[in-house]
């Protein structure tokens, strides 16, 4: 049956890294140029070129991390209960930096004083760098797993702390994290500006392209030797979730079991390898087009490699192993998980159609003489 | 058991955030739609100054938007940060409506604010016009869903709890949507939010034509603004109806407690206009009353009685009494013994397990409950009468005025060139009272619904995540200190903006242009 609760948890952990990667793409070249802001640009003109580069869009490309969350809470309410109570205070930064992101486009250049404009230029920079490294090292402590239990109310105790939260290997997540949104962001600005700027983010993509496959290669090694989960009873894919009813060990290697299972795997940490080589090789020769294709795969690769290493895991719990989430016993009931179906089957086609098309109509190049014309409206 | 603590600063700081939400986006459901009508005219007559009005209050608009969205984060992630026992025992119900929020709504008006304020050069006049309904649309369809969810928590229909996933789960789709109270409170929410958007280019333009500036720019935004507004004020009066209290004993009690209404009196009631309540007495002192006004405005029908607050204690009682009877099943059944008659006993009281968890406040065990914890669970059933008692009569009140002035206004503005200093200043001063009347509505609606989060299923002491003192301290004083910062230099660029007037637009052909030679 095709709908039946196994194949709709299936699908719905598929959409969630959809979101995510949707978030990534999108999301993710808006953060890099922001964190790129103080280093590209020289001077006030040219830092308005960079932010009118993303001033259109980075709107509606912040819904898709949004949705992710409002997804996440209809289908996982588990997944978003834990995750979001247990890194509590990470959440409240990003939060924090994510603030700083609507205020700063749209404030920043409505006033022409010189101190007023830097300091804005400060808070984008923050509003891009922070929440960048931040998810990745969620990403990372998900990896190593995450201190909570329930009671037999399914009330939530997280008993980590948020300096737990920056151990070195999730620190290592981080970096990939970053720098590869620094990379799609430099790959993004060379694509939408010209003369200095585009030069500055061709160095910018080199650099960060190298320094996210060597991260990523140094993390995949590490992942090897760190404790990795596993379910150990018997699965049961289409009953109601109950985390409490199944057994989880957990012993060094075991993220790297699923590859062991279906070597077809290592389709996804190669080919992010080979798109990151490529995504470099076409920033230096020019095509900056086809490199942000590129780069968007990249990207995408990164984060299904994380995936399907943890696969069937959402949240595995370090202290109390069987508390552990899977997409198997923390999901939303089936109906729920059919409705959402339907909805994103009628809304993500409509909603991809008109960005698109926003996208289209606001194609081309943003030069210094543009902003220089439309100095009280641009940002 | 949960600390008192915990959940009391977990309250003030959803109150407060969501309140602070709730300053904006009154103003962009309302101005967007004005923007829609501003343009509309624009692309309809050709005439320029058309098109200036919508850039400069598309200019406000943007001002206000940014602190919309900055908010609105803060409020999507507060329920799993804030609210995680909530967000696990009804996520399966709350989390759809957030989820479709974002996939109808938020994706449409956050890509199309882009092309509003960033197509004027790049799209044909038809299709700028389209983009900028399609903001309005956006942000209405948005306020629908998120009503809805805030509905169900009202009157939670469409669902059952399952004792196997220790939560409540998904029934019925249409229920949930077509939910009477989520309907009601979607048309009087909309509604406020026109009348905010109106009152506050009423006022602004009021005070140009007070200070002679820019005349037929003032005088064409006043009359637009005071046509819609007129309309708008109506229809947060007048259209609505009382299905939304018919259902729950949750909305009986905030309805009684609202008036007052401490005995079922016969339809149709006495408004009591002002007086004294007293939460211990069970009366209100002082009480000047106009007779059947109540039954109007809280039932708007002239034959339903409004259930007195007495007789819902008493019922409340009886059902924390079956509560515990429930909670005591459900433990059986939690602990692996599910035979037969243990769910069948369940079934028996299920509806009154949220009356049993309202026990926790005083005991772990709930089975064990005394009499005189009992006693103490039933009084704590209801909400306060005081606060919401006054609540209610200052969003009333401020209706009123603000009905009489936008009458006013709109008959001014039909007689051509009658412009009275005091009207024009009446505007002008009243731009605080919608604002006053949104915050006050949504105290009484969320206070209303106290002691529960989700009416008569989950107690709002329960909701809370299980996190320190410590950890919302520091959230408390992050959000405090970055939102005030924000509303501070949120309120200097409005006030900026407002001076310069239409001038900020630098078309050479306004106020202050004229008067320094165009070199703004
Ligand atoms: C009646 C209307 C209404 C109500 C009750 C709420 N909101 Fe809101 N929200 C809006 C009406 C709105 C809006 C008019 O659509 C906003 C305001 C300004 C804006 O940019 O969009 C918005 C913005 C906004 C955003 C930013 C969207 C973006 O990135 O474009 C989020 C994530 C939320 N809201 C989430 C919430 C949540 C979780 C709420 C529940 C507690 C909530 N809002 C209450
Ligand atoms: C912007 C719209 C909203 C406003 C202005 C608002 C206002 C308030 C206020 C004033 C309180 C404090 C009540 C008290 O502590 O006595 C409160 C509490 C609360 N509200 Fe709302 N609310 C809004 C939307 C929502 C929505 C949509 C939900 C749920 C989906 C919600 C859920 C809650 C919860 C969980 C609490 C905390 C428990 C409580 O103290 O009542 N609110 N809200
Ligand atoms: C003059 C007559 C008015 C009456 C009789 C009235 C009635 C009510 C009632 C009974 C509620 C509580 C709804 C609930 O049970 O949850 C409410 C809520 C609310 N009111 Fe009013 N109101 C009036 C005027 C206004 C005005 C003028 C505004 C703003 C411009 C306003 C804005 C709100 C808002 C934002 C809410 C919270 C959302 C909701 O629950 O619908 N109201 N109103």
């Amino acid at each position: 049956m095709i709908f039946d609760y196994e194949t709709m948890r299936l699908i719905w952990w598929a959409l969630l890294g959809a979101l995510l990667i949707g978030f990534a793409i999108t999301g993710g070249f808006d953060l890099g140029v922001a964190t790129l802001l103080p280093f590209l640009g020289k001077n006030d003109t040219e830092r308005r070129v960079i932010i009118n580069s993303v001033g259109a869009t980075w709107e509606g490309n912040q819904v898709w991390l949004v949705t992710a969350g409002g997804a996440l809470f209809a289908a996982w309410p588990l997944a978003y209960s834990v995750a979001f109570s247990g890194f509590y205070l990470a959440l409240l930064l990003t939060l924090s930096a994510l603030f700083l992101r609507p205020l700063g486009f749209d404030y920043r250049s409505k006033l022409p004083s010189e101190k007023w404009r830097r300091n804005w230029d400060i808070a984008l920079f923050a509003g891009g760098l922070v929440p960048a490294l931040i998810f990745g090292v969620a990403f990372g402590n998900l990896l190593e797993g995450v201190p909570f239990h329930f009671n037999n109310e399914m009330r939530i105790f997280y008993t980590g702390s948020f300096w737990g939260l920056l151990n070195p290997f999730a620190i290592v997540a981080g970096v990939v994290s970053v720098s590869m949104i620094v990379m799609h962001g430099g790959v993004y600005l060379q694509m939408k500006t010209e003369g200095d700027i585009y030069e500055r983010s061709k160095t910018v993509v080199t650099i960060f392209s190298l320094i996210t496959l060597v991260v990523f290669g140094l993390a995949g090694i590490w992942i090897a030797n760190i404790d990795g989960y596993q379910i150990s009873s018997i699965v049961s894919p289409n009953t109601y979730s109950d985390p409490l009813a199944k057994t989880v060990i957990k012993a060094p290697g075991l993220w790297l079991a699923n590859y062991g299972h279906y070597p077809i795997l290592w389709f996804f940490p190669v080919l992010a390898f080979v798109t990151g080589l490529i995504t470099l090789i076409l920033s230096k020769i020019n095509r900056p087009g086809l490199a942000f294709i590129s780069s968007s795969l990249t990207l995408a690769l990164i984060i299904l490699t994380a995936g399907v290493s943890m696969f069937p895991f959402l949240i595995p719990s370090s202290s109390e192993l069987n508390s552990s989430l899977t997409i198997w016993d923390a999901s939303s009931s089936l109906s729920t998980l059919k409705i959402m179906l339907w909805v994103t089957l009628i809304f993500l086609p409509i909603v991809l159609t008109y960005t698109s098309w926003a996208f289209r109509v606001l194609r081309g190049k943003i030069t210094l003489d543009h902003i220089h014309q439309n100095d009280h409206t641009a940002y | 058991m949960i600390s008192e603590s915990i959940v009391d600063l977990s309250r003030w700081q959803f109150a407060a955030t969501s309140l602070y939400h709730f300053l904006f986006v009154p103003l962009t459901l309302g101005l967007s739609f004005l923007l829609a009508i501003m343009e509309s005219t624009y692309v309809m007559t050709g005439k320029e100054i058309y098109k200036d009005m919508t850039q400069f209050w598309g200019k406000l608009f943007g001002i206000n938007f940014a602190l919309g969205v900055t908010t609105g984060l803060t409020m999507e992630f507060q329920f799993g940060m804030n609210w995680s026992y909530f967000s696990h025992y009804v996520g399966d119900i709350f989390g759809a409506p957030l989820a479709i929020e974002g996939l109808m709504a938020f994706f449409l008006e956050a890509t199309f604010v882009g092309l509003f304020f960033f197509g004027w050069d790049k799209l044909r006049k038809g299709q700028h016009l389209l983009v900028t309904w399609l903001v309005a649309l956006g942000t209405n369809l948005s306020a629908l869903w998120i009503l809805v969810a805030n509905g169900w928590m009202q009157n939670p229909v469409g669902a059952d709890f399952n004792y196997e996933t220790m939560r409540m789960e998904l029934s019925s789709f249409g229920s949930l949507l077509f939910n009477p109270a989520a309907q009601v409170k979607f048309v009087h929410t909309v509604a406020a939010g026109y009348t905010t958007a109106s009152a506050f280019v009423l006022g602004i333009s009021a005070f140009y034509m007070l200070k002679g500036r820019d005349a037929a720019f003032a005088q064409r935004s006043y009359t637009i603004a005071a046509g819609f507004g007129l309309a708008a004020i109506l229809s947060v009066i007048v259209l609505g109806d009382e299905s939304g209290y018919t259902d729950g004993e949750v909305q009986k009690a905030k309805l009684a407690a609202i008036e007052a209404e401490w005995h079922t009196e016969p339809a149709p009631a006495a408004f009591t206009a002002i007086g004294i309540p007293d939460q211990d007495a069970m009366e209100t002192h002082y009480a000047v009353q106009i007779p059947w006004v109540l039954g109007l405005i809280g039932t708007r029908s002239i034959d339903t009685p409004i259930t007195g607050l007495t007789e819902i204690l008493e019922k409340n009682r009886q059902r924390i009494r079956n509560g515990m009877k429930a909670y005591s099943s459900l433990q059986t059944l939690r602990a692996g013994q599910r035979d037969e008659a243990t769910v069948a006993e369940f079934n028996l009281n299920k509806a009154d397990l949220g009356y049993g968890l309202l026990l926790k406040r005083y005991t772990d065990k709930v089975v064990d409950a005394t009499e005189e914890q009992i006693e103490l669970a039933t009084k704590y059933s209801i909400p306060r009468v005081v606060p919401l008692f006054w609540t209610f009569r200052v969003m009333v009140a401020c209706g009123f005025i603000m009905l009489g002035i936008f009458v006013l206004a709109v008959i001014a503005s039909s007689i051509r060139k009658c412009r009275q200093n005091w009207l024009l200043r009446a505007s002008l001063y009243m731009m605080p009272l919608p604002w006053i009347a949104c915050e006050s509505g949504w105290f009484v609606a969320e206070f209303g619904r106290q002691p529960w989060t989700i009416a008569e299923i989950l107690p709002t002491f329960l909701s809370a995540s299980s996190l320190t003192e410590l950890d919302l301290y520091i959230s408390l004083a992050s959000y405090i200190s970055l939102y005030t910062i924000f509303l501070v230099i949120e309120m200097f660029l409005m006030l900026k903006f407002i001076k310069q007037g239409p001038s900020s637009l630098h078309k050479g052909r306004y106020h202050f242009e004229i008067a320094k030679g165009a070199s703004l």
